[in-house]
């Protein structure tokens, strides 16, 4: 009987261990992901479309999706803020979206819609690890 | 696909978007997140139109 209850906490240990891995991954490549996999429905939901849309958004403003580079302070801080969107800054990167357009006031608004987009996925990804972690119900 | 939004409107959704995942991430309980959300959301939009006041007042 000890036994038995000593196995199923120990393979819970490890099903929590490599989800604290798995979730934020997982988060950070497709928003509101990391939360799915733990059963949270309405919160992954909600962070998914929250960071879709800033990052939508920001790509019908024109703004403008950072390439690697390392010039300039701001443009490097601007792609790893990109970054943070996962799959949608390949994809976007992939499809040649986001070039930019500097004569549009409101393409500067989309850039940094963009870039918050992924800042905000970077934060709902580390939710996800406290969430798998227990710190977070 | 080309959005052209007023400055204000682009900071609502900024708003909406923002005080959505803070009111998630920064709080334990819903109804902690849905007023952590909410109290995000009035600061991004009472922020943006206190600074518009501010310049217009600077202008005038």
């Amino acid at each position: 009987m000890a036994n038995t209850q000593n196995a199923t906490s120990a393979n819970g240990a490890t099903t929590a261990g490599s989800m604290s891995i798995i979730a934020p991954l997982a988060g950070w490549l497709v928003p509101g992901l990391g939360h799915f996999l733990q059963r949270k429905w309405g919160r992954g939901v909600l962070l998914m479309l929250a960071v879709f849309v800033m990052f939508f958004f920001g790509l019908g403003m024109q703004g403008k999706v950072y390439g690697f580079n390392t010039g300039d302070l701001l443009d490097i801080l601007g792609f790893v803020g990109d970054v943070g969107s996962g799959l949608l800054y390949f994809v976007a990167r992939t499809m040649d979206w986001g070039g930019g357009n500097i004569q549009r006031a409101v393409a500067d608004y989309g850039t940094k819609f963009i870039v918050v987009a992924g800042l905000l996925n970077i934060i709902a990804a580390v939710d996800a690890h406290q969430i798998a972690i227990g710190k977070k119900s | 696909m080309n959005f052209d939004l007023s400055h204000f409107t682009a900071a609502f959704v900024f708003a909406v978007c923002a005080s959505t995942v803070f009111g998630i991430t920064q709080r334990n309980t819903p109804r902690e997140m849905v007023r952590y959300g909410a109290y995000c959301f009035a600061l991004f939009v009472g922020g943006v139109i206190v600074a518009s006041w501010v310049m217009w007042a600077i202008k005038h």
